[in-house]
């Protein structure tokens, strides 16, 4: 009973944050909501008891990814000037709700086959035993660092002054 | 009680959001930031099917955990980028950008 209140409110600040985010006119208030969102979907994988995901969540998300998203907005001055539309608001209005329509649609007319088993309680070290473990996730775990060195050897050729 | 259709119908809300943020915004940074939001709906699916079909596996956990390297790798290098062009033409409006426009 309770996850399912939990669940209800963080689903409704999560959208709610959302529809801030694309509706704001202010950037910067936009990338605070986005950081609000990013907290409630942490939660959300609370609700899912996945305890190492909400961690994680917080971790590379609310503090990584949006301290970056605000450090851009400081270093591009188009704060002024807001977040304006294209001319393609409405397509892609149109776009964006046929597309959740013919999901939702989907979703809900597919049997799922939902297994009553409880769910793994702590996750951790199932998780540590699936990346590192025998027939596990190995290889693309040693391919991510290679992606992470890529992506910052990038990120630093881009922005350095020639 | 909630289940697996209600999570996945949130993933699918957050999802479109992101999908019209990410087509008809002009701020280069507010479409990155829509982008975001596609791949967290899209996170939030993988370990709602994870608990609910296959609970003792973590598989959708381990495929969410492979999102979100590529997501910061993407947002470091998609910022570098915006960065750079504002440097160069003063502007990060996505309808202005178009030097690459056929």
């Amino acid at each position: 009973m309770g996850v399912s209140i939990a669940f209800w409110i963080l689903a409704a600040i999560g959208v709610m944050a959302a529809l801030a985010v694309v509706l704001l006119r202010d950037v910067f208030r936009a990338a605070l909501s986005l950081v609000l969102c990013f907290l409630t979907v942490a939660g959300i994988y609370i609700t899912l008891s996945a305890d190492f995901l909400a961690a994680v969540q917080i971790l590379i998300y609310v503090g990584a990814i949006s301290v970056l998203i605000i450090l851009a907005i400081m270093l591009t001055r188009e704060v002024q000037r807001g977040s304006p539309s294209n001319k393609l608001q409405i397509p892609a209005f149109l776009v964006a709700v046929l597309f959740l329509g013919g999901v939702t649609f989907a979703m809900l007319n597919t049997p799922w086959a939902v297994s009553s088993a409880p769910p793994l309680e702590p996750t951790t070290p199932a998780i540590a035993g699936l990346l590192f473990g025998e027939g596990g996730f190995i290889l693309p775990v040693e391919i991510a660092p290679i992606l992470l060195l890529a992506a910052i050897l990038g990120a630093i050729a881009l922005v350095r002054e020639k | 009680m909630v289940g697996l259709e209600h999570y996945l119908i949130l993933a699918a809300v957050l999802f479109s959001i992101g999908l019209y943020g990410a087509l008809a915004k002009r701020n280069a940074i507010v479409i990155l930031m829509s982008i975001e939001l596609m791949l967290n709906g899209v996170n939030i699916a993988l370990v709602a099917f994870s608990r609910y079909i296959v609970p003792l596996m973590l598989t959708g956990q381990v495929f969410t955990i492979f999102v979100m390297v590529v997501a910061a790798a993407e947002v470091a290098v998609g910022l570098a980028i915006i960065i750079s062009i504002y440097r160069h033409r003063e502007t990060i409006d996505a309808t202005k950008i178009n030097l690459m426009k056929w």
